[in-house]
């Protein structure tokens, strides 16, 4: 399996629980993997209830079964200036650079440079080696920008290499692109059951297919459960409303006698299954629309009470049930 | 799969005093009122609310434009405006009965940035700067492009007086600071220390005091020379003193832009839905705008539940779905609740039609007769139906919490109200619908005041 596990999705859909469930899944027994985090949102650390997390890799949490998650959120300032370090050895020069404001220049303005500071410091993880040979991260994941960016993203190496002609910035641009086309990676889309995000999914892998990089899953996050079937709702379509009042007096809401309660419960709850019956047509449109893309599709489901570390671990559970570590 | 909680399902005693309600209709149809700004988190229907907006006002007779950033592809086409070419378009089927106009554009933030070039540098400049890597970059994808490139054309368009009223929908950022702090990001940045160093080297050499920086110059134009290769560093240069010429009030434009967002004429309406997270952001943003002086007209309160039976809790409910599920299925298995509901524990085999795609594994039916089988199924449906309402009266709870927690935290803040929609917004039609929706502050909400075994509110929050 890919060891550089990419997450994307349309804002909104969850990418950040999903790329946290998914490092904790496949930190499988005695594996370890490294969560990464590249739009200094903190969004990691909120999710594993821990202070903000510092540029420097850390353990967060132990997976079900013993495996490691590590986390590293990427600072493209703090990341340049490791490179300038590594290559140039400029320890006061670097500090210089960033007095003059060129350090934020480099990163913010510099086209594209943040970007492959962040892919760079990803693919770095990802071949990094122990004294012992064995890899020092069985996977990387890492919670990328949504979908709308994503191949701008992870191309811009290429776009870099061809600006930056020579020099160690297009030395490290190729060398991180060898990694994001080749199978090592795979960059998985989160989604939901609605128009926009679905529709953002197809046109999103229409570009990563494009760039010619590597799509692997797709991931509906926040499936709500159903609660009536195709069946039910064929029922609800024909059944008079007394047979429905009826039922709902005998379950001890009421008859008609005592105020007609049930009576009147009959045209709301009604309504609400309308509603949830006009969902449920679009959500199996959806599901059509993903289903044609030809890719491996799973549906983690929606925790009402909103997401929480209890709630993490059980996506990842569901993850691993789906076998997709 | 829902975690119920029972403390606060339908407890009168937690609602706070409702907040201020914030009237659409009087802010549309002043005149004063020039600018709206809608802002907040992504997937909130920002955009969905400024088209919404639009419509209203010039159906009332106002002459607007609607500015979007990114909206879905049916809106876009269903109002004309899918074709990226970056200038209003008046939009068809409205009623003009009133005399108003609504015209409409989506932002195209590289076309915007080349419009600027193009205004501001004779032919062969322009054209230089176009041609340039590093311009095409930055315009293409610069972080906080697409924010100032917003701002921008916001200031455009108000200097083309063309409209009375221009309504704004914001970036998608990551975080609400982007959007207000862009023009300054990149305004700060091509007015800055460093552009000057890269462009007037020899001037800044010239002058006491500025030795350090040429020293560190040198030492940086070699060291970025040696990271980014010379040619990179070349086209970086031609293209900064290219645009210091070109650019040379881009601070000036930005302070003008911020400025008018600050001015009397501009009303901003934060878009929120009544969930944990858009609500906090919604909060950051009502703090930000105060302390940056903008004038905040309220918040719009998508995507609110409401129910026609909130006098049935949802433990009644449930209660009763448990009862009507108990007696007549011989070998259910337990605790199958939740998640999944279940769909192979409802026979399904005796119901009307066959097409069950999704459960053709459905056993049949464990004997009785038809009649039974029939009333068991209606049973069935009813259980359905009473756990559906358990899970909206939940969900109603949860939202009245989070929407309280914002109240007691800003009551300064105007509120209005929309319900939810099963479906997305696609036409005219739709927009229409919200904007009444809009305007009508109805609560949505359960009003705890009202007699819990009253007649059902007449609206319910759906329309076919």
């Amino acid at each position: 399996m890919s060891r550089l596990q990419v997450v994307s999705g349309k804002g909104g859909t969850g990418k950040t629980t999903v790329a946290a469930a998914l490092a904790l899944a496949l930190a499988k027994e005695g594996k370890r993997t490294l969560l990464v985090e590249v739009e200094g949102r903190q969004g990691i650390a909120q999710l594993f209830e821990t202070e903000a997390l510092p540029y420097e890799e850390r353990k967060i949490a132990v997976a079900p079964g013993g495996g490691e998650v590590y986390a590293l959120a990427i600072d493209p300032e703090l990341a340049l200036l490791d490179y300038l370090q590594m290559f140039y050895k400029l320890g006061s020069a670097g500090r210089a650079l960033k007095k003059l404001g060129a350090i934020d220049f480099a990163t913010t303005i510099a086209p594209g440079l943040r970007d492959v500071l962040l892919t760079g410091k990803a693919c770095e993880a990802v071949r990094r080696k122990e004294r012992s040979g064995r890899f020092t991260y069985d996977y990387v994941v890492m919670d990328a920008p949504p979908t709308g960016r994503i191949t701008r993203f992870l191309n811009v190496n290429d776009e870099v290499a061809g600006l930056a002609k020579i020099g160690p910035i297009h030395n490290q641009a190729q060398a991180v692109m060898r990694v994001l086309k080749s199978p090592e990676t795979a960059v998985h889309l989160v989604t939901l059951l609605e128009e926009m995000p679905v529709q953002e999914t197809v046109d999103g892998i229409a570009e990563l297919r494009s760039a010619r990089l590597p799509v692997g899953r797709i991931i509906v996050n926040m499936v709500r459960p159903e609660v009536l079937d195709t069946a039910d709702l064929e029922l609800l379509r024909s059944v008079p409303r007394s047979t429905v009042a009826r039922s709902l007096s005998s379950a001890g809401l009421g008859g008609a006698r005592r105020g007609g309660h049930a009576e009147r419960l009959v045209d709301p709850l009604l309504t609400q299954a309308e509603e949830y019956s006009e969902r449920y047509t679009l959500e199996h449109e959806q599901r059509a629309v993903l289903a044609e893309l030809g890719l491996p599709l799973h549906e983690l489901p929606l925790f009402a009470e909103g997401m929480d570390l209890a709630g993490l671990y059980e996506l990842a559970r569901e993850l691993r049930e789906q076998g997709v570590s | 799969m829902s975690r119920p909680d029972p403390a606060h399902t339908h407890d009168p005693a937690r609602h706070l005093a409702p907040a201020a309600v914030l009237d659409v209709d009087p802010l549309l149809a002043d005149p004063k009122t020039r600018i709206v700004v809608c802002c907040g988190s992504g997937g909130v229907g920002k955009t969905t609310t400024a088209a919404a907006l639009g419509l209203r006002a010039a159906e009332r007779g106002r002459k607007v434009v609607v500015l979007t950033i990114d909206p879905a592809r049916r809106l876009a086409q269903s109002m004309g405006i899918d074709s990226l070419d970056n200038t209003p378009r008046r939009v068809k089927g409205i009623d003009d009965s009133a005399g108003g106009e609504l015209h409409a554009m989506m932002l195209d933030m590289k076309r915007t940035f080349d419009e600027i070039v193009e205004a501001h540098a004779d032919r062969e400049r322009a054209a230089a700067i176009l041609g340039n890597p590093f311009y095409q970059s930055l315009s293409a994808g610069f972080a906080g492009t697409q924010e100032y490139m917003a701002m921008e054309k916001l200031g455009q368009l108000r200097a083309r007086d063309e409209w009375d009223l221009i309504v704004v929908d914001t970036p998608p950022s990551r975080s609400a600071l982007d959007f207000l702090d862009a023009p300054k990001r990149l305004g700060s940045f091509l007015d800055g220390r460093l552009i000057r160093l890269l462009t007037a080297p020899a001037k800044l050499g010239g002058r006491a005091g500025m030795k350090f920086l040429n020293v560190g110059m040198s030492m940086m134009t070699g060291t970025l020379g040696k990271l980014l290769g010379g040619q990179l560093l070349k086209d970086v240069q031609t293209f900064v003193s290219a645009m210091d010429t070109t650019f040379g009030g881009f601070r000036t434009r930005a302070d003008a832009t911020y400025k008018l967002l600050q001015a009397p004429g501009t009303a901003f309406l934060v878009v929120a839905a009544p969930e944990r997270d858009a609500l906090r952001e919604a909060a950051y943003f009502v703090e930000r705008l105060a302390a940056e002086d903008m004038p905040l007209a309220g918040l719009v309160l998508n995507r609110v539940h409401g129910s026609g039976a909130d006098g049935l809790s949802a433990e009644r409910a449930l209660a009763a779905a448990e009862n009507l599920e108990e007696p007549g299925i011989v070998d259910q298995e337990g605790g199958k609740e939740g998640l999944r509901n279940s769909p192979d524990a409802y026979g399904s085999s005796d119901s009307p039609t066959s097409e069950t795609p999704a459960h053709t594994s459905a056993p049949a039916s464990e004997g009785g007769s038809p009649a039974v089988d029939a009333e068991r199924s209606v049973d069935q449906l009813a259980a359905g139906l009473l756990r559906l309402h358990a899970e909206r009266m939940q969900l109603l709870s949860r939202e009245q919490r989070t929407r309280d927690r914002f109240t007691a935290l800003h009551p300064e803040v105007a509120v209005t109200e929309v319900g939810a929609l099963p479906g997305d917004v696609h036409d005219l039609v739709g927009l229409r619908d919200i904007g009444d929706r809009l305007a009508a502050n109805e609560r949505e909400l359960p009003d705890p005041a009202e007699d819990p075994d009253a007649e059902a509110p007449d609206l319910p929050e759906a329309s076919a």
